[in-house]
């Protein structure tokens, strides 16, 4: 089977069901079969959220497997750490510098992983500064199309395909910020 | 091409095949089929107070000649089984289609039964769509079947059909011609004298639709190797070709009735048949009634949750590929009541009076998870009113607890006021507390009779919920204003201290804070905090607590200035910056 399997993860309310559809209309505009499976209802309360965008000449399954993901695009640090058996060996780990304390951790039942940083390095992640490259694109929001820029290294789709489907989903007035972002993070990934 | 999910894609099917009505109650993950249907011209789609109502509504737009589309998920359908097995004796005029969408891994749903299990009971034919496409494909050409032999039928989906999206090649709209109304008592009074000869045409048309299987075009055999042979449908199809790709499969594309002859051929043709499904042993049991031997798998599959490639893979031998294990110390993140949620302080109040709380379908399920852990009981639409019920029947000779049924204003209307009634005519006691946020919220926030909000946002009535209450006769009806720490306790102390031998109904009234996202100026921590814990208790997610020191604090970027923690605080360490200030920050 010849496609290509991204995970996206993170936290209710990050963009992450956004950015999956944004991938998977890229996808499609540069002549790839597309696949995009979304699990909400629970994305604006705070928990945790993983979309799966599959493309390639065929595409049959829309879930991802243990072992299997080409390539895991994280919103959140220790989201990375919980989706990371979802990555195959070879397969590479983007994550946004940001961490969020679950609410447990919050309320002082739970703690948080221990040395995440350390094990996020070990498995060569690049960690992807989104915040600071959405704020410098004019809009802190923009942090998810920042995190498909530094994706849009390994993908090649090319930057106009890019510009066209973000000029057509997001709201008119964000298009500068987000196209900015993108180039941002498209520099970030390619200057490493 | 279009990237549709396959909720959208049913949606355009039923356009493409000229229904006019939509009716459903929301419900995850078959909301937004109805909330796309609705946005095609030339229909009328609406919310209806529950699914038994939205099928009866459909069954009546039927007769009168309409194609009508029903949407709910799969508990829905248990809802509306009532008229669903009777409507498969009368049938239809115009075409009727219903979606039972399922969640198998029950991501949104407190069970995971398979709805192929009513298309065997009902003898309503069920078709199962793997993509958008099909979706769209067989829905259309679902309402011609439903016409020619004059059945409802029901288009299966789950949750990876319905909130999948794929690309889609969208058709043309058919002209549909309504037939004209003729009254035919025989086909649609079922009082026994009437239904005894429908029962016979329902068994001739199990017949007919049986032969109609082994044609239907929807059921396609994919010829590979001949070592394995595979019966499955929907989804799990996709997964079965990414898993084995040597297997000769049947990809059934009707599920109720199957086609018998094809199922002996394929037997027949292979070394070994496997049936492979999720949730349920239901296409299993079908094939093996045929007398068709069905394999075993050389390991187990699992018979609860979702399947994947990757479980099909290791049921036919294959080891899980090489990975990372996940860290065993990442805490969970389990969705919470969100910041500012009007209606957190009830279940705070709650959790301290120690109340048996048996609660509902929707967000207010979320306050069973600590630190509110506020909830005893969870069972389905309405339950909470007669669970809470039957609990005071059973306790009535025993000293116990305060019994406290919690339940949101659109499960309420749902089916929590048939329950209310109950309680009522039987004089029963304990406490009900309607917690009205003015939405359907966990669904996305959809229109309710007591919001008054119709889905095409048509003129409707705003229900009057204290005057039901009180025209029900109920002795003690309260209306509370649920951000008021102190009158929260104190309406609770009332209904379950003073007022105990009897009903009270507490109605709390505050809107959802997702309907108009208003924001006050942020609330924070000053030095006075002592560490005590006692605003990290309410669950909010804007306020946690230093691990090592203990200390509050609270995020200003997810605090919305509710002020429900301040109430809280016993050393005033909790204070609200001034708006000039508020201000400046945002700039």
């Amino acid at each position: 089977m010849s496609a290509t399997t991204v995970l996206l993860c993170g936290v209710g309310g990050q963009g992450t069901i956004l950015a999956a559809d944004l991938l998977a209309r890229a996808a499609l505009e540069a002549g790839f079969e597309v696949k995009v499976s979304e699990i909400h209802g629970m994305a604006q309360r705070g928990g945790a959220v993983t979309t799966v965008v599959r493309f390639g000449d065929e595409v049959s399954t829309m879930v991802a497997d243990t072992g299997a993901a080409d390539c895991i695009v994280s919103f959140e640090t220790t989201e990375a750490l919980r989706n990371i058996s979802f990555l195959r060996e070879g397969g590479y780990l983007l994550v946004a510098d940001e961490t969020i304390k679950p609410l447990p951790v919050a309320c002082g039942r739970a703690s948080m992983p221990a040395n995440a940083r350390g094990k996020l390095d070990s498995w060569n992640a690049v960690l992807i500064p989104a915040h600071d490259l959405a704020v410098k694109a004019g809009n802190a929001k923009c942090e998810n199309v920042a995190i498909l820029g530094a994706l849009e290294s390994r993908l090649g789709f090319g930057s106009d395909i890019w510009a066209h489907v973000i000029e057509g989903r997001v709201p008119p007035k964000t298009v500068e910020a987000n196209l900015t972002a993108f180039e941002l993070g498209l520099g970030f990934a390619n200057g490493r | 091409m279009q990237l549709m999910s396959g909720n959208e894609a049913i949606a355009r099917g039923a356009w493409e095949a000229g229904a006019s009505v939509g009716v459903a109650y929301p419900g995850t993950p078959s909301t937004e089929t109805l909330e796309a249907f609705a946005r095609y011209e030339d229909v009328y789609a609406e919310w209806c107070t529950n699914e038994k109502v939205a099928v009866e509504v459909g069954v009546g737009a039927s007769a009168a000649g309409a194609r009508v589309l029903a949407t709910m998920k799969h508990v829905g359908v248990n809802v509306a089984a009532d008229p669903l097995l009777t409507a498969a004796y009368t049938g239809v005029n115009g075409g009727f289609v219903i979606l039972a969408a399922d969640d198998p891994g029950m991501y949104s749903s407190q069970n995971e039964q398979d709805s192929h299990f009513y298309g065997l009971a009902a003898h309503i034919p069920v078709l199962d769509p793997a993509d958008s496409q099909e979706a769209l494909e067989f829905t259309k050409a679902a309402y011609g079947l439903s016409e020619r032999f004059d059945v409802p039928f029901i288009i299966r989906s789950t949750v990876r059909v319905s909130h999948t999206k794929t690309p889609v090649e969208p058709g043309e709209k058919l002209a549909y011609e309504m037939p004209e109304y003729e009254k035919d008592p025989a086909k649609w009074v079922m009082m026994p004298a009437f239904a005894k000869p429908r029962r016979k045409v329902q068994l001739e048309r199990d017949e007919e639709l049986r032969a109609f299987a082994d044609s239907c075009e929807f059921n396609k055999v994919i010829e590979k190797g001949r070592a394995v042979g595979v019966v499955c449908a929907g989804a799990v199809y996709q997964h079965v070709v990414e898993a084995l790709p040597d297997a000769t499969v049947l990809k059934l594309g009707m599920t109720w009735p199957l086609p018998e002859n094809t199922i002996r051929e394929l037997a027949k043709s292979v070394e070994r048949l496997y049936v492979i499904e999720e949730g349920s042993e239901y296409l299993t049991n079908q094939v093996r009634s045929l007398g068709v031997a069905v394999s075993a798998f050389e390991r187990e599959l699992p018979r609860d949750g979702e399947l994947s490639p990757g479980l099909i893979s290791y049921a036919f031998g294959v080891d899980v590929p090489g990975h990372i294990e996940t860290p065993g110390d990442v805490p969970g993140r389990p969705p919470a009541l969100c910041a500012g949620c009007p209606h957190r302080l009830v279940f705070k109040e709650l959790s301290r009076i120690k109340a048996i709380v048996t609660g509902d379908i929707g967000c207010y399920t979320l306050g069973a998870l600590p630190p509110l852990a506020a909830m005893d009981t969870c069972v389905d639409m309405g339950a909470s009113v007669s669970m809470s019920h039957g609990f005071e029947i059973a306790l009535a000779q025993k000293e116990h607890r305060p019994v406290v049924a919690v339940i949101g204003d659109s499960t309420f209307a749902h089916s929590g006021l048939s329950s209310l009634i109950t309680t009522v005519y039987n004089r029963g006691a304990g406490t009900v507390c309607i917690l009205d946020n003015r939405t359907t919220a966990m669904t996305g926030r959809q229109g309710n009779p007591f919001n008054g909000v119709t889905l095409q946002n048509r003129p409707s009535r705003e229900l009057d919920l204290m005057g039901i209450l009180q025209a029900l006769g109920i002795e003690h009806v309260s209306l509370v204003d649920p951000h008021d720490a102190k009158a929260v306790r104190q309406a609770l102390k009332t209904a379950t201290k003073d007022q105990a031998d009897e009903l009270s109904v507490i109605v709390f009234k505050a809107p959802c804070v997702l309907l108009h996202r208003e924001r006050k100026p942020y609330y924070y921590v000053n030095a006075d905090c002592r560490a005590c814990g006692v605003c990290t208790g309410l669950g909010c997610p804007a306020i946690s607590k230093d691990p090592e020191s203990g200390f509050a604090s609270i995020d200003s970027l997810q605090c919305i200035g509710c002020g429900q923690c301040a109430q809280y605080c016993g050393f005033d360490a909790i204070e609200q910056i001034p708006a000039s200030s508020a201000k400046e920050v945002a700039r």
